[in-house]
């Protein structure tokens, strides 16, 4: 089996009441698509604010590649490699769709001019590119507020790409993309994470998304994980078909 | 960025081409102009804040340490030199700016706001209160300095200062502007509409704002020393609330689009001030109350939003 990138061991943190997450292990391997399932509420949004730094776990420990990253802000772990896509999208709404995969470009260079006009950064080229993967392209002269929800959605992925990671983290990649997209959308994407060498983890409602792009799935219950595996047999399992599938 | 449109191009030309005019066909006017364009200088600090969505209430301190730079130096070190003037004063701010802006810049609007106010306050207090040092309210006279170790007659010399102070505007305006078309000045735009992403594209928000803030504290150096000069007296008033009041007043009215906002601003209301107080006495406040409710109700870009055209039309 290939090496884990992001080992999680027993994240636990509970806000009120609710108990978001209750001692939850995860590897995350590289080259993997994993996805992430479960009723709401059951903690799968929280694992991903855990592990980028948004949240701090109240116990355990998150590692990247062997290194604590657990008590680090997210800027520190987006750098170490590991980029974030949101359920909502997270754009800069007042700029253009160029001007938000630019700022990316300059944050991912890491070399942030004061004095260069952002329009002739050297990335340019790179991001169009990356536009027209996602199919934005035609929208990136167009301030980010005026596209509708589902252009967002891709955008806000695009962003996360042009950050060269080595894990992208998705929440409901395909939420607010037309149903008929969905499928087109998740083809292009997964060809473009295996083609960059990129590892991902999704949270999903779609069954068929999940059996069609995860190597292996996740089954979030009530702040713990049910269960792990391929998605065949996962997918069979009669409780989670019960609990999670509804059927 | 959009592009600026041919009316806009053409404003400002005409608008150099007036300043540089204007001291020539009306001499009395020398020194009103230079005020004009040294105040622009201090508000286009305040425009770089606002394009992060933060105001500072509290940015006449670093307008009032140009100005005391520059006050300290003729009274405990001798006649200086313009030159001089303007390296030490906004270097002395540009300090300042860099240990206060290291704290504030932990905090967002309001908070922002309010500690920037409180750090000013405290630097007037001190202007006021310590009075063998600084002649308390009093303040301290400015002898007018040599150019590069000219001497100049008081008439003379307020052509120099003028079409000086015309020149480090043009300068700093198109230093600033480049600022703001910059990946920089975009990622300041980016803490206003939505600091967590930028976060999560691995930028810290807190040094971004860092680097607008301690060039905001250098412009606002420069322009107290300039005004300093031109006045030839630096009081406590330079770092009173109501001055730092009276920045962001001006940016508001002007626009904080770009960086001719500053300078449009500041002509209005300088020469709203010039002429209402004249004729009106105490009521040029009232004039310039009046002018700020119209622009924010009918012309929200303020004075330049009046040449630019709808974003969508400048789109490229």
């Amino acid at each position: 089996m290939s090496r884990a990138l992001i080992s999680a061991r027993n994240l636990s943190i509970r806000f009120g009441g609710v108990v978001a997450a209750d001692g939850v292990d995860l590897d995350v391997f590289e080259g993997e698509n994993l996805a992430i399932i479960g009723p709401n509420g059951a903690g799968k949004t929280t694992f991903l604010n855990i592990t980028t730094g948004y949240l701090r776990p109240q116990a355990g420990t998150v590692s990247y590649l062997g290194k604590d990253i657990t008590a680090l802000p997210p800027r520190e772990i987006t750098r170490l490699g590991i980029a974030r896509a949101f359920q909502i999208p997270q754009l800069f709404l007042d700029q253009t769709v160029l001007e938000n995969m630019l700022i990316a470009a300059a944050a991912q260079s890491g070399r942030i001019s004061l004095v260069r006009p952002l329009h002739e950064s050297p990335g340019r080229g790179e991001m169009e590119a990356l536009l027209d993967l996602v199919g934005v392209r035609a929208y990136a002269d167009r301030k980010a507020f005026e596209l509708p929800e589902g252009q967002r959605k891709l955008v806000d992925i695009a962003l996360a790409l042009a950050l060269k990671p080595k894990v992208l983290l998705m929440d409901e990649p395909t939420s607010g993309v037309a149903s008929s997209e969905k499928l087109g959308v998740m083809d292009i994407l997964t060809r473009a994470l295996a083609t960059q060498k990129v590892s991902s983890v999704f949270v999903e409602h779609d069954m068929d998304m999940v059996e069609r792009y995860a190597h292996r799935v996740a089954v979030w219950s009530s702040g713990r994980i049910q269960i792990v595996g391929p998605p065949a047999e996962v997918l069979a399992d009669a409780d989670v078909r019960a609990r999670v599938i509804g059927i | 960025m959009p592009r600026a449109t041919l009316a806009a191009r053409l404003a400002i030309v005409a608008a150099i081409a007036l300043a540089v005019a204007l001291p020539i066909v009306m001499p009395s006017w020398a020194t009103l102009i230079t005020l004009i364009l040294a105040k622009g200088i201090v508000v286009l600090g305040i425009i770089i804040l606002l394009q992060a969505g933060q105001v500072s209430f509290g940015h006449a301190m670093f307008f009032g340490v140009g100005a005391y730079a520059v006050a300290f130096w003729g009274k405990y070190v001798g006649t200086g030199d313009l030159l001089l003037f303007l390296v030490v004063a906004p270097a002395a701010a540009t300090l300042l700016g860099l240990l206060v802006g290291l704290f504030v810049v932990r905090y967002r609007e309001i908070f922002f706001g309010m500690l920037n106010l409180a750090f000013s306050m405290v630097l007037w207090s001190l202007l006021e209160k310590m009075f063998h040092y600084t002649n308390g309210a009093d303040g301290i006279r400015v002898a007018r300095p040599t150019l590069a170790g000219l001497a100049f007659t008081p008439e003379t010399f307020q052509y120099v200062l003028v079409y000086l102070t015309l020149g480090l505007v043009l300068i700093v305006a198109y230093g600033v502007q480049r600022y703001l078309d910059s990946p920089s000045g975009h990622m300041l735009r980016a803490i206003k509409s939505n600091e967590t992403r930028l976060e999560y594209l691995g930028v810290s928000a807190r040094r971004v704002l860092l680097v607008g803030y301690v060039i905001s504290a250098f412009l606002g150096g420069l322009g107290g020393a300039l005004v300093a000069v031109a006045q030839q007296i630096a009081t406590p008033e330079f770092a009173y609330w109501t001055k730092s009041g009276e920045f962001v007043f001006i940016a508001i009215l002007g626009g904080v689009a770009n960086a001719a906002g500053a300078f449009a601003g500041s002509a209005v209301f300088e020469f709203v001030r010039f002429f209402a107080a004249a004729k009106l006495a105490n009521a040029w406040q009232l004039i310039l109350g009046v002018v700020l409710i119209a622009i924010i109700m009918f012309a929200p870009g303020g004075l330049i939003g009046l040449f630019r055209r709808d974003a969508t039309e400048t789109r490229r």
